[in-house]
């Protein structure tokens, strides 16, 4: 049976694995397997070099070999989340502008900017999202002298040096109302904007792109080479609901275009729509007021109303406040099944929307986000229903290996647990 | 001139008063018939006085419940009597004849919710240039301007805040863009055409300062003082010393700005102190000494938890997130444990939101606080975690003889929840503001649509 699975996780195998892992089984779990499905009591998890090779009850399987068993004493076992999109591993304080990459207003590239080149995996953000049971993340920067934010990549939050799980994944484009606003000031400059480089673009690929006749650079012209022949993804931001038809209407003109939409605070409006598109989304949760024109009909429900119309959906992280609430959102959005005339998530599709559902839409369906065989080993155990509040991860892994939850915040917690410095003063305790 | 001090000085206790003779057999002094006919005077006589008046609601009963008191007590398979717009009882086994009786089981009961720290209405949605009005950022020291002058009503998140979060009461505060920047307002989380018509009748003025990062990079950026935190002492000091020589002065003409720093200095004036850092909070406790006024809260005290000690023996509270870190450098060092810790201390713990999304979720910022002081061993029980969102922030904005707990004479804020508070899961069920029932998630018409919203997308939609 071990050699069985072992030729299923070679097959399966993907770039950018660590060296080492420790071949592991989790026994006694109520096990979450984040493909949407309710948990399931007595669960087992095996993992052997890295990767998933069984998630599911323990009736299952007949027997296993590993190297270390954990008993999860009935507590929950969940994959690790995903969170997209984020500027995790772009900063240490946001406001401290020389620690902050997210932005790059004044650059005098857009679309050819690479973030995989910026990500700092020790960066402290990086390290409580890990605690926090995030392990892997759709990190992109933010638009600023362009519509274009650049190249944005997907990472593990590992404690090693190595994070990129996949450099150049999409291209990250706005439509909202602050991309009319770079674009020049209005929805039509910020399309014709887009449309201007797509254009490019594809003259670029097809060799017909003189230099001094285009408004792109050369490498902005390159980077949107994959764009338009649909190889990387295009994840563009939009809320309003004309806003949101228009993008879809986008792929008339360049039909390979493989589109994603991020945001969509109005998205419920034009949920078949985006359903008979085939456009996934990365949507506003709990966003519930109009903070700008383009969200006047936001609502908790945004979420529920798309996947109820068949859109695969996952809760976008970019606006929570702190990436590590991804959970408390995704709970959030259970709670709204008790809620007369509110659409909420059942709670294994709440759990999808923070793990399956952003890694497929990210391009990792069944390999991130997923207790599936031949998924990366990223497993969390956690203290309680690991949507509730008052819950967190025991112990967390990436790639199978066991990861350190420590961090600047916990080493604070250790010194002050007291105020005592009738010895040294605090300096001292360590 | 003696008598602008004076006045001023009598209107602060008038005020006191009025908080404390809508208290009958509450945890708080009773006061005489004629204090409070002269308080309710003195009221009418204020600028921009309240004009909100109770809605009409019937004797309610709610019955199986699991009560949180407000003030750490707890009763399962309860029962919560309103009448009057007051809480006339809570028990285990009381009456219900003549009251509505609405059956709880599997429900709990809190007091409302209250946001000590809100921008809502200064700074409301949509957050356009136009409504932006949280900031007078055109000198450090504005003390002359009054946050209820900036509130819209129409603001679309009062009613999320109600709807979402049972929020009854919340402290309007301007923002921190300045030192001093100016009286706050508190309001009664019920929809009014003018702001003077949620204005919490006798609520004591708060008045709001800053520490830190805000005013110097405000005001360094333009090249004028201050530009360091030194800079922000030097110019706070001042400005105290300037209204304390305006107090000694018989023949001073009116001071907007100095009557709200004498109001301050009389105590009747309320001190809600923006600071993230330890030490600069220990640095403004010392600057109070020195003014002579007291600090009643520090708001995003994420570092509280080095000082409890201090802010126990000063006897401030903290107005904190539950989690929110990193995001400027001065609060680089929040941890989750903040609250805990500072609980462990034994000083006080509020939970805030400063914003208008968590001003929804306040219930479940408490309860994550909550969970991270257990996972280090400090166990605080759910009746004592429900105070920091409802009696704790009553008491350092003013208002907790009359509002903050379910005690038998208080006003009738109160949430039932649909499950425990302190759960992902649950949400207000229904929410009653001085008796009137204000929101009921099984009754759309009971759900309040601010004039801004109507005919627009999502009109009246659940939120």
């Amino acid at each position: 049976m071990k050699r069985l699975f072992k030729c299923a996780a070679a097959a399966l195998a993907m770039a950018a694995s660590p060296a080492i892992a420790q071949d592991l089984t989790i026994v006694n779990a109520t096990l979450a397997i984040g493909d949407g499905s309710e948990p399931i009591a007595d669960g087992v998890v095996v993992i052997e070099n890295g990767k998933v090779v069984y998630a599911g009850a323990r009736s299952g399987i007949s027997g296993f070999e590993t190297d270390k068993v954990i008993d999860a004493g009935g507590n929950w076992v969940t994959p690790g989340m995903v969170a997209a999109v984020t500027d995790l591993g772009l900063y240490d304080v946001g406001a401290v502008d020389p620690s902050n990459d997210a932005g790059a207003a004044k650059s005098r590239f857009n679309a050819a900017l690479d973030f995989s080149e910026a990500i700092n995996p020790a960066s402290q953000h990086v390290q409580i999202g890990r605690a926090r049971g995030v392990t892997r993340a759709v990190v992109t920067g933010n638009p600023g002298g362009s519509i274009f934010a650049g190249q944005g990549a997907v990472i593990d939050t590992g404690a090693d040096p190595q994070p990129i799980t996949k450099a150049r994944a999409f291209q990250f484009v706005t439509l909202s109302e602050e991309g009319a606003k770079i674009a020049g000031g209005s929805r039509s400059a910020a399309r014709e904007e887009l449309r201007n480089a797509l254009r490019e673009a594809r003259d670029f690929a097809a060799g017909r792109w003189q230099g001094s006749d285009n408004l792109l650079t050369r490498a902005d012209a390159e980077a949107l080479g994959p764009v338009i022949a649909g190889t990387q993804k295009l994840f563009v931001e939009a809320h309003r609901a004309s806003d949101l038809r228009a993008v879809l209407a986008l792929k008339r003109e360049f039909p390979a275009l493989d589109l994603v939409l991020v945001g969509a605070s109005e998205g419920w409006l034009v949920a078949e729509e985006i359903a008979a598109a085939k456009v996934p989304v990365i949507a506003e949760s709990l966003q519930d007021l109009p903070e700008r024109f383009e969200q006047l009909a936001a609502t908790q429900s945004n979420i529920g109303r798309m996947r109820h119309a068949g859109v695969n959906v996952a809760i976008n992280a970019a606006t929570i406040q702190n990436m590590h609430h991804l959970a408390q959102h995704a709970g959030n959005l259970v709670a709204l099944n008790n809620l007369p005339g509110a659409s909420g998530l059942s709670w294994g599709e709440a759990l999808a929307a923070v793990t399956s559902a952003p890694a497929r839409i990210a391009g990792f369906g069944g390999k991130l986000g997923v207790l599936a065989p031949g998924a990366a080993g990223d497993v969390v155990l956690w203290d309680g229903d690991p949507l509730e509040v008052s819950s967190a991860p025991l112990q967390v892994f990436i790639d199978g290996i066991e990861q350190p939850l420590d961090s600047h915040q916990s080493r604070l917690r250790e010194r002050y647990r007291d105020l005592d410095e009738s010895d040294l003063p605090k300096a001292y305790d360590r | 001139m003696v008598s602008v001090t004076r006045v001023f000085a009598g209107l602060g206790s008038a005020l006191a008063l009025a908080a404390c003779s809508a208290t009958s057999g509450g945890s708080t002094d009773a006061k005489s018939a004629s204090a409070a006919t002269s308080a309710d005077d003195a009221q009418k006589s204020l600028p921009f006085a309240s004009t909100y008046k109770a809605y009409p609601g019937e004797p309610t009963a709610l019955v199986g419940v699991t009560v949180f008191d407000g003030v750490g007590g707890r009763i399962d398979n309860g029962t919560v009597l309103l009448r009057d717009g007051k809480v006339v009882a809570i028990g285990a086994s009381l009456s219900t004849e003549g009251y509505r009786v609405i059956d709880g089981a599997g429900k709990f009961v809190t007091p409302g919710v209250i946001d000590i720290h809100s921008h809502l209405g200064d700074y409301p949605t949509p957050s356009v240039e136009a409504n932006s009005d949280g900031n007078e950022a055109t000198d450090p020291i504005t003390p002359e301007v009054w946050a209820e002058h900036s509130v819209w009503p129409q603001d679309p998140g009062f009613t999320r805040a109600l709807a979402n979060g049972g929020v009854t009461s919340l402290q309007i505060l301007p923002g921190s863009a300045n030192l001093m920047g100016g009286r706050s307002v508190t309001l009664k989380n019920v929809p009014a055409r003018t702001v003077q018509g949620m204005k919490f009748p006798g609520a004591p003025y708060g008045f709001k300062m800053a520490c830190g990062e805000n005013p110097k990079r405000v005001y360094g950026g333009k090249g004028k003082m201050p530009s360091t935190r030194m800079g922000n002492f030097a110019v706070n000091r001042q400005a105290w010393l300037d209204a304390i020589a305006f107090m000694k002065d018989e023949d001073r003409k009116r001071d907007l700005g100095k009557e709200t720093l004498a109001g301050v200095l009389d105590g009747d004036i309320l001190v809600h102190n923006h600071c993230y850092r330890a030490d600069e909070m220990a640095l403004v406790l010392d600057m109070a000494k020195e003014m002579g006024y007291r600090v009643s809260a520090f708001h995003h005290a994420v570092e509280s938890y080095k000082i409890g000690d201090l802010l126990k023996e000063n006897e401030v509270c903290s107005a904190i997130w539950a989690d929110w870190y990193g995001f400027k450098m001065e609060s680089y060092d929040g941890i989750p444990e903040n609250a805990a810790l500072i609980h462990q201390q034994g000083a006080c713990v509020i939970i805030h939101s400063d914003s208008d999304q968590g001003i929804q979720r306040l219930n479940q910022e408490a309860a994550k606080a909550q969970a991270a002081g257990r996972r280090m061993g400090i166990m605080i029980p759910d009746a004592e975690v429900v105070r920091w969102f409802t009696l704790n922030p009553a008491k350092a904005m003013g208002i907790d003889g009359v509002t903050g707990s379910l005690e038998p004479g208080k006003m009738a804020d109160v949430v039932l929840w649909n499950g425990s508070p302190l759960s992902v899961y649950s949400r207000p069920e229904k929410v009653w503001i001085d008796g009137a029932l204000m929101y009921d998630a099984l009754d759309p018409e009971r759900r309040p649509v601010s004039d801004f919203e109507l005919g627009q997308p999502g009109e009246g939609d659940v939120k």
